[in-house]
């Protein structure tokens, strides 16, 4: 029988789940409302939240300086490139390790992880002198390419775990079939494990657009896409704000509306198999 | 649609982008920062590209970044930019390595004798110069005259630091939320490092001896520090520890600040009504000197236009350094935006121009940069370049870890006399290391 939850328990629930989310949608709201007022009311003391007069000037500002249609392609290409050819490198290797595990594939999962713990910077030099080499500095293939290494790790854990939530005798029962490897991870697996594969696309997409140290020190004019915009607005001296403001909301917004459209997907991939 | 049709389609297109290609065969890719002057001047590019058939393609990046991204590229003759916005410090140090064109064959009307000497000098090396400037700043007293004369006193020409003190206590007004003085406190050697350093120099402190030996443990460093930190305690504002530019010229216009020493770029920024709550009432004033010291605390600092070495496209590079840092480039922007908002401290015949004599900071800005001397910045003789840093490849590194322990004594984690002990160290063992 389900355990009974009182109204008042409920209700405070409720209320302390939309307190956090607020919280954490502040900084994002206040970006937001920065971005429609006037750099003056953007520094005021006490800080204005809605009592001023809104003005669109500085998305004016920006659409007029930067070309932000050819920014936005950029981290679109970028993030869906890296996370289509992670997901096609990840899901063969998860489900290897799922199904197929020897004795060292738990320290393979941690050697992998591992990798995420160095600091970037240490192979900038390295990773720079490469993209000269092969002339692809600046060029989206080599973000690409790094995006998806990057990421790697993460997505092949994410799929790992959905894998193994997959009872091994349902692909035994294909292979009895007559499926082979090829249709048993196609036609068989792949459907089982959508919910977990789209949440690790998601995420994955979602990261790569974040991305703001690869993308910022290996683009210049071709290949820069969103994080690269914003950070042309970031001045060392002088107050803009407000324009800052309008540039980050409009690098946001994609993944913002992207995230708020997925959210059910994204939440049922991300506790998927968390209760037995 | 017939197969012709579609050819002759197809054929039209071509021609036109090949003829497109064409007119724009050159493109030049810039590295800038997103200061003012810069994005104004990225406004007038398509009056350049006109005039020469030359396109131009802007990376503008916030300055750290750039700092690095074009050292990164530069180092490893990565050839991604034709054209770098650098500034002073690393103009000697990158024409000495030879990472830079020498810019010796600049055209006659250019009139590179023009350019500000201690400008030049900053931005040469050797006598060659390798970067052109694009705008220069000394650092100077902003205050509100309001609030000098309510406390009545009234700011020389060229105060000390006692009168400063003074009159930051004076001004420094608690019930009303205003703070007598506001300087920077933020760590890294751009940021609050240039600021006690070009101090420094005032109390004829210096960085290093004639042999490279760090002077942290001389009674000039404790008492310039001292004398900083005890006067923001008592007239600053709270959390100056973390304020840099930014966060000082946000208190200024907001009027919550009774003097500001910093940028003389920001004059323009204090006194426009529109984005300064105080914008009538600012004064200006030379940054201030010990009594008895002749030394003057203002620094130097250029944001200049260099050409990296392994560039194909070095002669459109120029010809954009022409164009951007000349005198009729200064006379474009002022005929369209006024003489205020001329890009400052670069050209001798700027302050020359009568029109631009009436603008309020014109001449204290020129005062300030004549007053500052790069090879010559403090007292005692010193082996190094530059006012408010040292212009050697090692100091980006230890002028950020000395500022980091300075400002931990600002932020009340560490004494004075803890800090220096510790900045001795750090330059020590980062000059031993280096084999100074």
């Amino acid at each position: 029988m389900a355990r009974a939850v009182s109204t008042r328990r409920k209700t405070i629930a409720t209320a302390a789940a939309w307190g956090i989310g607020l919280l954490i949608f502040f900084p994002i709201l206040w970006t937001i409302l920065t971005s429609f007022k006037t750099e003056a009311q953007a520094i005021a003391d006490p800080p204005i939240f809605l009592g001023f007069d809104w003005t669109l000037e500085n998305y004016r500002v920006v659409q007029e300086r930067s070309d932000y249609m050819r920014f936005l392609w950029n981290s679109v290409i970028l993030a869906g490139g890296s996370t289509i050819l992670g997901v096609i490198i990840a899901v063969p290797a998860a489900w290897s390790m799922a199904f197929v595990p020897s004795k060292r594939t738990k320290d393979i999962l941690l050697w992998m992880l591992s990798t995420k713990m160095l600091p970037a910077v240490g192979v900038l030099y390295p990773i720079y002198l490469i993209c000269i080499r092969f002339g692809l500095l600046d060029s989206r293939a080599a973000l690409v390419a790094i995006l998806m290494l990057i990421n790697l790790p993460i997505i092949v854990w994410m799929l790992y775990t959905y894998f193994r939530e997959i009872p091994g005798e349902i692909l035994e029962a294909a292979r009895m079939d007559g499926a082979g490897l090829k249709e048993e991870i196609l036609y068989v697996l792949t459907p089982m494990a959508v919910p977990g594969i789209a949440s690790t696309l998601l995420l994955n997409f979602i990261l790569a657009w974040n991305e703001a140290f690869w993308t910022l020190n290996l683009t210049a004019a071709n290949a820069a896409p969103l994080t690269a915009f914003i950070a042309s607005y970031s001045s060392p001296e002088g107050l803009f704000y407000a324009k800052l403001s309008a540039a980050s909301t409009m690098a946001i917004a994609p993944i913002l509306i992207l995230g708020w459209f997925s959210q059910k997907q994204l939440v049922r991939g991300l506790t998927f198999g968390a209760v037995k | 649609m017939s197969l012709k049709r579609v050819l002759g389609a197809t054929t039209a297109l071509t021609l036109c982008s090949a003829a497109a290609a064409f007119a724009q065969d050159t493109t030049i890719t810039i590295a800038t920062v997103n200061n003012g002057d810069m994005i104004r001047m990225q406004g007038y590019t398509d009056q350049f590209t006109e005039e020469t058939g030359i396109g131009v393609e802007w990376v503008t990046l916030e300055e750290n970044v750039l700092r690095q991204r074009v050292t990164t590229d530069i180092t490893t003759k990565g050839g991604q930019f034709d054209i770098m916005t650098i500034g002073m410090y690393e103009t000697p140090i990158w024409g000495a390595n030879g990472w830079l064109v020498p810019l010796d064959d600049l055209s006659e009307e250019y009139d590179v004798d023009d350019i500000l000497p201690a400008m030049r000098d900053g931005l040469s090396h050797d006598g060659t110069l390798y970067a052109a400037p694009f705008y220069g700043e000394s650092s100077m007293i902003m205050y509100r005259t309001d609030l000098m004369e309510k406390a009545g006193m009234e700011m020389p020409d060229a105060p000390t630091w006692e009168f400063i003190r003074e009159a930051a206590a004076a001004m420094d007004d608690d019930a009303n939320d205003i703070n007598g003085i506001c300087l920077r406190g933020k760590a890294g050697w751009g940021e609050g490092g240039a600021l006690i350093t070009a101090m420094s120099n005032s109390f004829g402190a210096r960085w290093f001896d004639e042999d490279w030996t760090p002077q942290f443990d001389q009674p000039e460093w404790k008492e310039t520090l001292s004398f900083f930190t005890d006067m923001m305690n008592e007239s600053g504002p709270a959390g100056y520890a973390t304020n840099g530019f930014n966060e000082n010229l946000s208190l200024f216009q907001q009027g919550k600040c009774g003097m500001w020493i910093d940028a003389t770029v920001a004059a323009s920024f204090v006194t426009n009504p529109e984005e300064s709550a105080v914008a009538d009432q600012v004064g200006f004033a030379l940054a201030p000197n010990k009594e008895g010291v002749e030394k003057r605390g203002n620094w130097l600092w250029a944001w200049a236009l260099g050409i990296p070495a392994g560039t194909q496209k070095a002669d459109a590079a120029k010809q954009f350094i022409e164009w951007a840092t000349s005198k009729d480039y200064i006379e474009l922007v002022a005929e369209n935006e006024g003489w205020a908002n001329v890009p400052p401290g670069a050209r001798t015949s700027l302050y020359e121009t009568p029109e631009y004599q009436e603008v309020p900071f014109a001449e204290m800005t020129l005062n300030s940069i004549e007053a500052a001397d790069p090879t010559n910045p403090t007292v005692d003789p010193v082996p190094y370049v530059g006012v408010q840093f040292v212009a050697i490849p090692e100091f980006a590194g230890i002028g950020t870890q000395v500022s980091q322990e300075f400002s931990a004594v600002y932020a009340g984690q560490q004494s004075v006399d803890e800090a220096l002990e510790k900045a001795q160290a750090i330059t020590q063992e980062e000059m031993e290391a280096a084999g100074y």
